[in-house]
């Protein structure tokens, strides 16, 4: 048996090695998240993403003040979030896209919200209705709608490469909130964090032609965005058409009005091929070709 | 009567001799206070996410000071053996049971006061249109619902040996009705025979604390429900605290003292 004190200096001798040996290890390790700045990685890691959704759909259950399906109404949820169907996504749902608000400044309500709540199946269920948002309404038009702005804020903070999140704040704080230089700044974060985004550049460049009225700089921005979609896009079995169709849309009616009509002929060409009427753009292409003769 | 205030007297005078509520309201406080400094998009009228957030905490609060107050009482009159004096004075096991209900029940609600006027304060340093009428139904809806709540943790404490199984089971038991309580008959119609009638029955006996929870209407400018609904909420309430406060009497009168 050796002696307790050799044994012990051995331990020690065993324990640095190791600590030496796995130090470098783990300073290399994919895995590490203290190499992380953020401290909510650090803490909750990759979950922290499904934390994002779950603050995401939040922000949907605000814009309907409160009348949202929850885990146990799955099969009532839809399928696409309704704020960023209103922000100028495509409406698979064929949602109603009532005003925000009438004039007489009553919530609307909206009847064709997916019944995920039913009939009530017993007098329990019945009563407690009474105490839950049960009418489908979205916020008012004119400020209402940035109560969902913390909700979109902490999702983007949580997973920054979630690319929705940016455009649809962006979205409303621009259009109905009046905030363009927040907006901006918004978009730019998600472009720092995803800089082949092309729906942040879209976004911004709306930013740039419907509030700021540069033209020079949508163009500028749309055609950074025609570039990106298509580093990212082709090739796939299912683009995003719907995009694509709004950028080439924008910079053609850019172009036009700007005088370069073969340019805007150029992206309506383009705009033909994902339009749903292929008809209408190629009568506009022919007005447009007539107009240069 | 007189004997059920005494009793009642000395459980209020131990809540505001206790540290639990102070802690709990400070950390409400500091909580709210922080929610309420942060800065989104440079928007300072976003108010719903602090009204949502810090009602939760005072939920949280109000639960953990009702079932804690609630679960103590019997076992610590037994251990600390002035149970003894007092059902030797002219006083029946029934008006002990009723007197720290009472106790109890008022204890939490002069808390719930207070929690609630600082949300009242909270969002009127956001919001111009207070809805005094959703708030007042909102603190007597939750009031009741602690009542519930103590009387079932006065039944806990008599059927359960230590107090921390009986806040423990408690808390765990009231948590689960108010997430999913009223999902129990829907998730019990997707399961076979035997578990659907088993699901199906302890939906029917289990008291529904989520009639209590109004929280989304305050949250989202919903207004008052009808004042007839409150009232048979509460009825259903006085239903359920007599029930369990009656089921406490009959163990507890059988119960060897010590």
């Amino acid at each position: 048996m050796p002696s307790p004190r050799l044994l012990l200096t051995f331990l020690l001798v065993l324990c640095f090695t190791l600590a030496v040996r796995l130090q470098l290890w783990y300073q290399n390790w994919a895995g590490n998240r203290a190499s992380s700045a953020s401290i909510l990685n650090v803490i909750i890691g990759d979950s922290r993403r499904m934390f994002a959704n779950h603050f995401f759909t939040k922000a949907d259950a605000y814009f309907h003040s409160g009348f949202y399906p929850t885990i146990f109404d799955q099969a009532g949820a839809p399928k696409k979030l309704h704020m960023t169907e209103t922000s100028g996504e495509p409406d698979e749902d064929e949602h109603d896209h009532a005003p925000a608000a009438d004039k007489s400044g009553k919530k609307p309500v909206f009847t064709d919200l997916p019944g995920f709540m039913g009939a009530p199946s017993d007098w329990i269920e019945k009563f407690g209705r009474n105490f839950l948002p049960s009418e489908h309404v979205h916020l008012e038009s004119g400020g209402g709608q940035r109560e969902i702005l913390p909700w979109l804020r902490i999702s983007a903070d949580l997973d920054p490469q979630r690319v929705e999140t940016y455009t649809v704040a962006a979205y409303w704080l621009r259009t109905q909130m009046g905030k363009v230089d927040e907006a901006e700044q918004f978009l730019r974060e998600g472009l720092r964090a995803n800089p082949q985004s092309y729906e942040i550049l879209f976004e911004l460049g709306r930013v740039w032609e419907e509030n700021r009225h540069e033209t020079a700089r949508a163009i500028n921005l749309y055609e950074l965005a025609l570039k990106q979609w298509k580093n990212s896009q082709s090739g796939k079995k299912e683009p995003d058409d719907f995009l694509l169709a709004q950028i080439t849309g924008h910079l053609a009616t850019l172009e036009e009005q700007g005088g370069h009509l073969a340019k805007a002929i150029e992206y309506l060409e383009l705009l033909k091929t994902v339009s749903p009427t292929p008809a209408a753009i190629q009568e506009q292409i022919v007005e447009l070709r007539a107009k240069m003769k | 009567m007189n004997n059920v205030w005494a009793v009642s007297n000395v459980v209020i005078k131990e809540l505001y001799r206790r540290k639990d509520f102070y802690v709990l309201f400070i950390l409400t406080g500091l909580l709210t206070g922080l929610l309420w400094s942060l800065n989104f998009f440079n928007d300072d009228r976003i108010v719903r996410y602090l009204k949502e957030l810090c009602l939760l905490m005072i939920w949280i609060s109000a639960l953990v000071i009702a079932v804690v107050t609630a679960a103590r009482q019997i076992p610590a009159e037994r251990e600390q053996r002035t149970i003894f004096p007092l059902l030797a004075k002219p006083i029946t096991r029934g008006e002990f049971i009723v007197g720290k209900f009472f106790g109890c029940w008022l204890a939490t609600g002069m808390a719930l006061v207070v929690f609630y006027l600082f949300f009242w304060i909270v969002t009127a340093t956001r919001e111009s249109n207070v809805p005094i009428g959703s708030y007042l139904q909102a603190i007597w809806l939750h009031w009741w619902m602690l009542g519930v709540v103590v009387a079932l943790t006065l039944l806990g404490s008599v059927i359960f040996v230590a107090p921390s199984s009986t806040i423990t089971i408690i808390l765990l038991a009231v948590g689960g009705i108010l997430i999913v309580g009223r999902h129990l008959h829907h998730a019990a119609l997707q399961l076979p025979e035997p578990s659907q009638t088993i699901l199906s029955v302890i939906y029917f006996l289990i008291p529904h604390l989520e009639f209590f929870d109004t929280r989304d209407l305050v949250v989202h400018d919903w207004g008052t429900i009808s004042w007839v609904v409150c009232g048979l909420a509460t009825l259903y309430a006085v239903a359920y605290t007599t029930l369990f406060l009656l089921a406490a009497w009959m163990i507890f009168r059988r119960k060897a003292l010590n």
